[in-house]
């Protein structure tokens, strides 16, 4: 079954047409945002697709993927927690916060999904929130000031369907949403 | 010493109805567009010029003479890019600026379209900056909804559309080169120069490419003027900046200040000190990729040429603090490991020496480090160091020579003791 099709491809169009004409590899990012939309992660289906769609081959298309940390290539958690560990946010006690959220989320070392499928944990780079460290994202929306013990609240509230209210910008439900967004679209059912 | 100055590029941070373009315009939003729709291209370049602006996202490179660098008569189309790929570690005022005052770049932005004669400007926005990047959605789409936007500016002939272009997670994509590749769908890789991007940028057309700190402060220089501009800052650092300041601080945050402020003002006066009362051991002045400086610094001024002198870079102005429980070899392996991480794997120095250096760090961190591991670490930095296509390679360097350099005594103690002398005991890595 295509990854892209119906409104979707509809939405494919209207990416590549926010671009010069002419420049429409420029596209390429926010369909691979698209893509990670629909199927949680970027499919060989879906980098095959793009390519079709822009006129190129799927290794150049994966080129690209394959270069940017947003993209996933593999099955991925409903939710991604992001905790930053780089310096800042580490002077604050940022390990810490990494540990809990491996451990509440139940993702075990080398794993990359939780095994009821909710979490994958990362472990980031600066997320330009020193100021508010130690920092955490949950689908790319922030909280700030995150202790162990919030850490273990909020993977607890995502567990019980509950989306925690971000610092700032709106709550996204789920790392697909989050895509979305980031594909430069709107979330059905979200409020504008 | 308190500071007290007219806040400029945070005037209207209290004021969260200048989110919205009408709370924006009733504070004088858009005039200094409508004052630049009126200026000759050149004459805007000039004003900029003589202002003595210089480019916030870390170079300091003078921003009127990056636009007259751009020529117009090519017969190809110019862009502004504006880089809001913010990812330097440290550093998060371009974050706030957005999220408190975005049309200011938007206006920003226009302006320099309006001296390069470019119709299409691109707003590169790093993709964990999801929240910001709807800030800027929304003031984008009530920009065009207003008419300063789109089709026939501010009832003018001039067109200019703004399209928002997210990242996914590259630090490298802050370099405008790799920035560049990023936004023409290929993998962020820099690029060689020349042809520099004011001739040869965004489709092989010419590009400048601004700091988002940078633009918004142009607005207030086109409407004030270049000696209003000057009246702050220093004879070659004129202007004031934003500084992030983190890590053991007791008030982390964004602050405005005149360039030529020493640090000791920022940290104690403005942000309340080292935290806890504790000496200050370590600091960055702008940023992971800025050599570490220590206490004895603290009366640095905060401008380009009053940190070069003391042996580092003002970066992007973002001091994170170390205080003495804190342990540099730890600080500077988890640097490297950033750069490691971050090197775009294009020129061997950075990607195999960045590699290297966080492996030998990391021994040395947990106490499995021999005497032999200083040099190679010192090797390293030298060979990193300038040989590479861009500057991540320089700041990876940077981090390794000066940690060495004012804390080699401390490298040696987590030899000679064969532990690391700032953890405890049962903290120790088993091996």
């Amino acid at each position: 079954m295509p990854v892209l099709e119906g409104a979707r491809l509809d939405e494919a169009k209207e990416i590549v047409g926010r671009y010069p004409e002419g420049r429409e590899r420029s596209a390429i990012m926010p369909l691979l945002y698209l893509v990670q939309s629909v199927d949680g992660f970027v499919s060989r289906d879906g980098l095959t697709e793009v390519a079709g769609i822009l006129g190129l081959t799927t290794a150049e298309v994966e080129a690209v993927a394959t270069f940017y940390t947003m993209y996933r290539l593999r099955p991925t958690g409903t939710h991604v927690v992001n905790v930053c560990t780089n310096l800042a946010c580490t002077l604050r006690g940022a390990r810490e916060v990494y540990d809990a959220a491996r451990e509440a989320a139940e993702v075990r070392h080398g794993q990359e999904v939780s095994d009821d499928g909710l979490f994958t944990v990362h472990e980031e780079e600066c997320l330009g929130v020193c100021d508010v460290a130690p920092a955490v994202q949950i689908n790319f929306a922030n909280h700030d000031r995150v202790s162990p013990e919030r850490m273990r609240e909020l993977v607890a509230a995502l567990r019980a369907q509950e989306v925690p209210d971000p610092a700032r910008g709106p709550a996204v439900g789920s790392f697909r949403d989050a895509s979305r967004v980031l594909a430069g679209l709107e979330v059905e059912g979200a409020p504008a | 010493m308190t500071v007290s100055f007219e806040r400029r590029l945070t005037r209207d941070w209290d004021d969260p109805k200048v989110i919205g373009i009408d709370g924006y315009c009733a504070k004088g939003g858009y005039e200094a567009l409508r004052n630049a729709l009126n200026m000759e291209p050149s004459e805007i370049v000039e004003t900029v010029k003589t202002a003595g602006l210089r480019g916030r996202g870390g170079a300091g490179f003078p921003t009127g003479t990056k636009w007259s660098f751009v020529p117009t008569d090519t017969g190809k189309p110019t862009y502004v890019v504006v880089n809001f790929d913010e990812s330097e570690p440290g550093t998060c005022n371009n974050r706030e600026l957005v999220d408190r005052d975005p049309h200011r770049l938007l206006e920003g932005t226009a302006i320099a379209a309006l001296a390069i004669g470019c119709r299409t400007a691109f707003v590169y926005v790093r993709g964990e900056y999801l929240a910001q990047s709807l800030v800027l959605e929304r003031a984008i789409r009530e920009a065009y909804d207003g008419g300063y936007l789109g089709r026939g500016i501010a009832g003018t002939d001039v067109d200019l559309d703004v399209v928002l272009h997210r990242g996914a997670g590259a630090y490298i994509c802050g370099e405008e080169t790799a920035l560049l590749s990023s936004l023409e769908g290929f993998r962020g890789q820099p690029r060689l120069r020349p042809p520099f991007p004011a001739v040869e940028g965004l489709y092989a057309s010419p590009t400048v490419i601004n700091n988002v700190e940078t633009l918004m402060s142009v607005p207030d220089i086109i409407l004030r003027g270049p000696e209003w501009f000057r009246q702050l800052g220093t004879e070659k650092s004129p202007g004031t900046k934003l500084f992030t300041i983190s890590g053991k601080v007791e008030r982390p945050g964004n602050y405005e200040l005149p360039l030529g402020t020493p640090l000791r003002v920022l940290l104690e006066d403005v942000a309340g000190g080292v935290l806890g009362g504790r000496p200050l051991k370590a600091w960055t002045p702008g940023g992971s990729s800025t050599p570490l400086l220590t206490g004895d610094h603290i009366d640095t001024a905060l401008d380009y040429e009053s940190v070069a002198a003391a042996g580092s870079l003002l970066g992007t102005g973002a001091v994170m603090v170390l205080d003495d429980t804190d342990c540099v070899v730890d600080a500077a392996q988890r640097m490297t490991r950033f750069y490691a991480h971050e090197s775009c794997g294009k020129c061997t120095p950075c990607r195999e020496g960045t590699w290297w250096a966080e492996r030998v760090l990391g021994r040395v961190a947990d106490g499995y480090g021999v005497e032999d591991d200083l040099p190679v670490i010192e090797d390293l930095g030298r060979n990193i160091m300038f040989r590479a296509f861009c500057a991540l390679a320089d700041g990876a360097a940077a981090v390794l020579q000066s940690s060495l350099k004012h804390f080699r005594d401390e490298f040696e103690e987590h030899v000679r003791l064969g532990r690391c002398p700032f953890r405890a005991a049962h903290e120790e890595v088993a091996v």
